[in-house]
């Protein structure tokens, strides 16, 4: 029995066939994939869960992609939930923890969305996966392509970070540097969809692409011992992911795999240099996200004109989330203070996540002993170049000949 | 005259027509004239204020509206307004 009956739209609610297809033809809104809830219902368990591989596919039940398809899997989710005390201690936090999604495959949550969406695109025929990305998507694109064989276009801002650049083209993807920043390349790759036989993960397959989002949650609340935090901070692009997060909290609860029925309060850390969702949160209509010309180091979360911005601002709302942004000084700030406490690297949009955060704390949201959790969602060394230009060397370093004497004379040891 | 472009979706309602070119002096009369030779646009595109919808995006010349001076910008001769679904990527 098929698990997916079809696309519905978020907005009317007009339904679709299952199909490459991502936008409502009535009112232009997203559609969402729907399930079969009956037949889940009779299936879905936490001791399924528990037999199923140490990768995101223990939650394949809940995911877009049928039984019968072989999936391409590099290994991605189930990362580490890890306690964070002496983050927690130094921002008064007595049950923080961080989900370490920068320990995916390719080193970002991207991993879980495109290991769905390209499992998907196969299964339905597609020889050509393509994405419009601020680059970690591009790169995990281009590796699961070359995992599974497929042709590869990926659509990327032309001043990408180098790192970035670097790690995609390993892979030998067809690159496309596009002039112009992020919401050009996906204005660009909008129109591509109709001349092209080719499956865009977060464009014309999105509706599948995007669920993959939801195993984070689906992890943090297992590894919680099937509980659901406080609050979760996550970091805001699109928003799309944190949409998901949403809808994986209420299948928790649907399902009966949560104790408790209390929702997390969702709140969304975004960049001051690109900050078109809290700009529009706390303004007096925060349904009108109005676009901006991004800014900032926190490229791989610099989008102008989010998608699902709106859905964001609903959502931390209804939940008594917020959402909160920093400067650039404090991403930077946040990257050093989770790499001194945590032992944990991140990149700028993790900056931008533990920066918020730290406001948050420092400026008394929570009283101590709430569960917080902080989704990390992308590895440090894809942004390193931000460190050396921000004075990046440790300010503990000190260069010293290859004697004993130069070393006494310059390092204490006290 | 103007060009729109009109995006997958709405074909439909343009007869199937990818560009259809409308005389107008800035966008809300563009809308307005696309309205008149294909009904439907107008609900479409503008919500029941009369501005643009949350899910459209609209570009004039490649740059989008709504960073200048939204459905009153200026529409020339050889302008092309492309229609976008703004639902995608991230």
């Amino acid at each position: 029995m098929p698990k997916l009956l079809g696309l519905r739209c978020r907005e009317c609610g007009a339904e679709y066939e299952l199909q490459a297809t991502h936008v409502c033809e009535m009112c232009f809104g997203p559609l969402d994939a729907v399930y079969d809830q009956a037949a889940l219902k009779k299936i879905v368990s936490r001791s399924r869960i528990e037999q199923g591989p140490s990768s995101m596919w223990r939650y394949c039940d809940l995911l877009p992609v049928e039984d019968s398809v072989a999936v391409v899997t590099l290994g991605e989710g189930f990362t580490p939930l890890v306690k964070a005390e002496r983050l927690g201690a130094e921002l008064g936090l007595r049950n923080l923890y961080l989900k370490n999604d920068s320990m995916n495959p390719t080193n970002s949550f991207k991993d879980r969305v495109v290991s769905v969406a390209i499992s998907w695109a196969r299964a339905h025929g597609f020889e050509t996966i393509a994405c419009a990305s601020t680059g970690n998507l591009a790169n995990a694109v281009a590796a699961y392509a070359a995992r599974a064989g497929l042709e590869c276009f990926v659509f990327i801002p032309i001043d990408l970070e180098p790192a970035k650049v670097a790690a995609i083209s390993v892979f030998d993807p067809n690159l496309v540097a596009v002039r112009g920043n992020y919401d050009d390349v996906n204005r660009l790759c909008s129109q591509l969809i109709e001349s092209t036989p080719w499956a865009f993960c977060n464009i014309n397959i999105r509706p599948f692409y995007a669920e993959g989002s939801k195993t984070l949650t689906f992890e943090t609340a297992e590894q919680l011992g099937w509980k659901l935090p406080d609050e979760i901070i996550i970091p805001i692009a699109s928003g799309c992911q944190f949409v998901r997060h949403r809808q994986a909290v209420r299948e928790l609860i649907e399902y009966g795999l949560v104790r408790g029925e209390r929702v997390p309060a969702f709140t969304g850390a975004q960049a001051l240099g690109c900050a078109p969702v809290y700009n529009a949160f706390h303004s007096d209509n925060p349904d009108r996200v109005l676009p901006v010309k991004p800014d900032t180091i926190a490229k791989s979360i610099a989008i102008g004109n989010p998608s699902d911005g709106v859905y964001v601002n609903r959502i931390a709302r209804e939940t008594g989330g917020v959402v909160e942004a920093v400067t650039e000084e404090e991403i930077v700030d946040a990257i050093r203070l989770l790499a001194r406490t945590e032992g944990i690297f991140t990149e700028t949009a993790g900056g931008v996540t533990i920066g918020v955060l730290a406001k948050l704390a420092r400026a008394g949201r929570w009283k101590g002993d709430e569960t917080v959790v902080a989704y990390v969602t992308g590895h440090g060394l894809k942004t390193a170049d931000v460190l050396a230009s921000a004075n990046g060397h440790s300010s503990k370093r000190v260069e010293i000949d290859p004697t004993m004497k130069s070393f006494r004379e310059k390092v204490s040891i006290s | 005259m103007a060009q729109f472009r009109i995006p997958g979706p709405l074909r439909r309602l343009s007869d199937g027509q990818v560009t259809v070119a409308v005389e107008a002096n800035d966008l809300a009369s563009a809308i307005d004239a696309l309205d008149a030779r294909y009904p439907g646009f107008r609900d479409r595109l503008l919500d029941e204020k009369g501005e643009l919808r949350q899910f459209v995006n609209v570009y004039l010349n490649d740059e989008d509206v709504r960073l200048g001076s939204g459905l009153q910008a200026k529409v020339g001769e050889r302008d092309e307004i492309s229609i976008v679904p703004a639902v995608a990527g991230g």
